[in-house]
């Protein structure tokens, strides 16, 4: 009986993580048949926020440190650390932003090209709330004040081996020109523990002669499209940065401020590298 | 005779208006004609049944001589022309679109006419994953691309944009409506009447629809003097697919996507379905436009609501 109390108080110290509440507390631009411009829906998003609240609280346990850095409204270019073969850091991300603030926020992924010609996924990640990765898309909705995710390491961070795990790849300067046209802050954010989740080794000329982007093998069964291991993630949010300047400047001029971004996602990934105590708790 | 100053008190405009003939092509005339009186100069290779006697129709191609005679007066050309006919013989639709269509910018560009509207569409910018989710009116135009049907509409939407910059005394305005339903038949509103209509299984692309009068509204809005440029017509909104059959009360079926092209191909080749195969895109991928240049310069606003819209599939047409 004691246990029974001592676990409705623990549910109890976490009512904010009502899915229904937090659904119908997210800002969205929808229409009378539910639908925001990009096809988003509450109804879908809740529906897979179950299944995401259970991976992000249960399975791989996520911290979230300074989320109080993620504004409660208006425009926010999200940028985050990309690594370990799945796109699960954009699963916890976006969880967290969802989850943990008291006002919930919707979190919109830039998607890859492929994703629309997927049957299921090609309307399941527009439903809740992803968007294929064109500038246009991203000027639109930061313009609509809404909150944008990039990963500007791309496919070269997310299929990186084991063996540069925590080192970031080059940076793209894209997202820095939409923050600037859009006056938008940037919100960095280090996510500590995904490199784990699937540790591989690429094969990438068997990669290429298949004309896949990347071939990632683990040293487990089933050896390709790795589950994820039980990992903790954790993740940093740092504060916005606001950067000011003429977003058609060359690209060294852009490449400086990049290497700003670069550089505090780095730091905060040591930092967070140095306080974890372990990799699965 | 000179072509007037247009809008001149006291001065009946005078506007040719070819492919009258269909409902669209209808409603625009009465509506120029009851509402504004403007007199009415229809050209089509159709007969225009139920016509008032006071709209002039000439049974003829766009390449004829009387073609020509009636644009010499004219204030305006109205070109709704586009013949878009899949079981027609491709060469003789280019010769009615392409040829019809440089013919008559010759006419207009001779006689100076004020105003020249192609009601064009915004399918020529075409289905494809990597579209954003809005396309702005400088788009590529990329439809030709892959659906050979489409190249003529294309083509027609080039000449006429080419015009806008190459005829300064004209003002051109062409205009890119989204898929037009209402009492009206064209490939997309009969494929949304079919009672038990096809789907993608695992597609479900965002569409937007504007009602037939609304598009006939933003064709008045383009004559009056002082517009000229391209805009993309969109309606009061945007929705899945499957959420406009549920409105119907349709049940579509689902077909997995190579089984639904090859099926599509053979009913074609049959002659039991008027949709060639490659257009399956269309209710693939998303094909949507921005709409914010036609509100800010002709001040179009869709009068019909988002529900409405969609319920107008079912008008009679």
């Amino acid at each position: 009986m004691r246990i029974l109390d001592r676990l409705k108080q623990f549910r109890g110290a976490v009512p904010s993580d009502d899915i229904a509440s937090r659904t119908r507390a997210l800002v969205v631009r929808d229409n009378e048949f539910g639908f925001d411009p990009f096809g988003m829906s509450r109804k879908h998003l809740g529906t897979a926020m179950t299944v995401a609240r259970f991976m992000y609280r249960h399975y791989f346990r996520a911290e979230a440190f300074g989320i109080e850095n993620l504004p409660s409204k208006g425009r926010v270019l999200i940028v985050a650390n990309h690594s370990g073969q799945l796109p699960f850091d954009a699963l916890v991300i976006g969880s967290a932003c969802f989850l943990e603030p008291p006002q919930p926020r919707l979190v919109r992924a830039m998607v890859e090209f492929f994703v629309p010609t997927i049957p299921f996924a090609s309307y399941l990640f527009a439903r809740w709330g992803q968007i294929t990765g064109t500038p246009e898309n991203c000027r639109r909705l930061l313009a609509a004040d809404e909150a944008v995710l990039v990963f500007p390491e791309g496919a070269r961070g997310i299929s990186k081996p084991f063996s540069k795990r925590y080192q970031l790849a080059e940076f793209g300067t894209g997202f820095m020109r939409l923050a600037l046209e859009a006056r938008a802050p940037i919100l960095p954010v280090a996510v500590i523990g995904a490199e784990e989740q699937a540790p591989a080794i690429n094969l990438s000329s068997v990669a290429k002669l298949l004309g896949m982007p990347a071939l990632p093998i683990v040293p487990y069964p089933p050896f390709v499209a790795p589950v994820p291991l039980p990992v903790k993630y954790r993740l940093h949010f740092g504060e916005p940065m606001l950067f000011t300047g003429d977003p058609d400047d060359d690209d060294d001029v852009l490449a400086e401020k990049v290497r700003t971004v670069r550089h505090r996602i780095q730091g905060m990934i040591h930092q967070g590298l140095a306080g974890r105590k372990h990799v699965f708790w | 005779m000179s072509s007037g100053e247009p809008g001149r008190p006291g001065h009946a405009k005078k506007v040719v208006i070819t492919g009258i003939s269909g409902r669209l092509g209808r409603i625009v005339a009465r509506r120029l004609h009851h509402e504004l009186g403007w007199k009415i100069v229809g050209l089509d290779r159709r007969p225009m049944p139920g016509r008032p006697k006071d709209i002039e129709l000439h049974e003829v191609d766009l390449r004829s001589k009387k073609a020509r005679d009636v644009i010499r007066d004219a204030d305006a050309l109205l070109h709704l022309g586009v013949m878009h006919d899949p079981r027609a013989h491709a060469q003789q639709l280019y010769a009615w679109n392409i040829t019809g269509t440089t013919k008559l910018l010759e006419y207009c560009q001779a006689h100076a006419v004020a105003k020249v509207v192609l009601l064009s569409s915004a399918n020529v910018y075409g289905p494809r994953p990597d579209n954003p989710q809005f396309l702005t009116e400088d788009a590529p135009l990329l439809a030709a691309q892959r659906f050979p049907a489409m190249r003529d509409l294309v083509e027609v939407d080039h000449l006429v944009s080419t015009f806008l910059w190459r005829a300064r005394e004209t003002e051109t305005v062409v205009l890119r409506p989204v898929h037009i339903v209402g009492p009206v038949h064209n490939a997309p509103s009969n494929y949304l009447r079919i009672a038990r209509p096809p789907m993608l299984l695992g597609f479900d692309p965002m569409v937007q629809l504007v009602h037939v009068h609304d598009v006939a509204e933003a064709i008045v809005q383009a004559l009056a003097p002082g517009r000229r440029g391209i805009y993309n017509i969109v309606g009061p909104g945007e929705v899945p697919l499957s959420a406009i059959f549920r409105e119907l009360h349709r049940e579509p079926r689902m077909i997995p996507h190579p089984i639904a092209s090859g099926l599509l191909k053979l009913a074609f080749t049959l002659g039991l379905s008027s949709f060639p195969g490659d257009e399956l895109d269309f209710i693939r991928y998303v094909c949507m436009v921005d709409g914010r240049r036609a509100a800010a310069d002709l001040g179009f606003r869709p009068r019909f609501g988002l529900r409405e819209t969609i319920r107008a599939v079912d008008e009679a047409a």
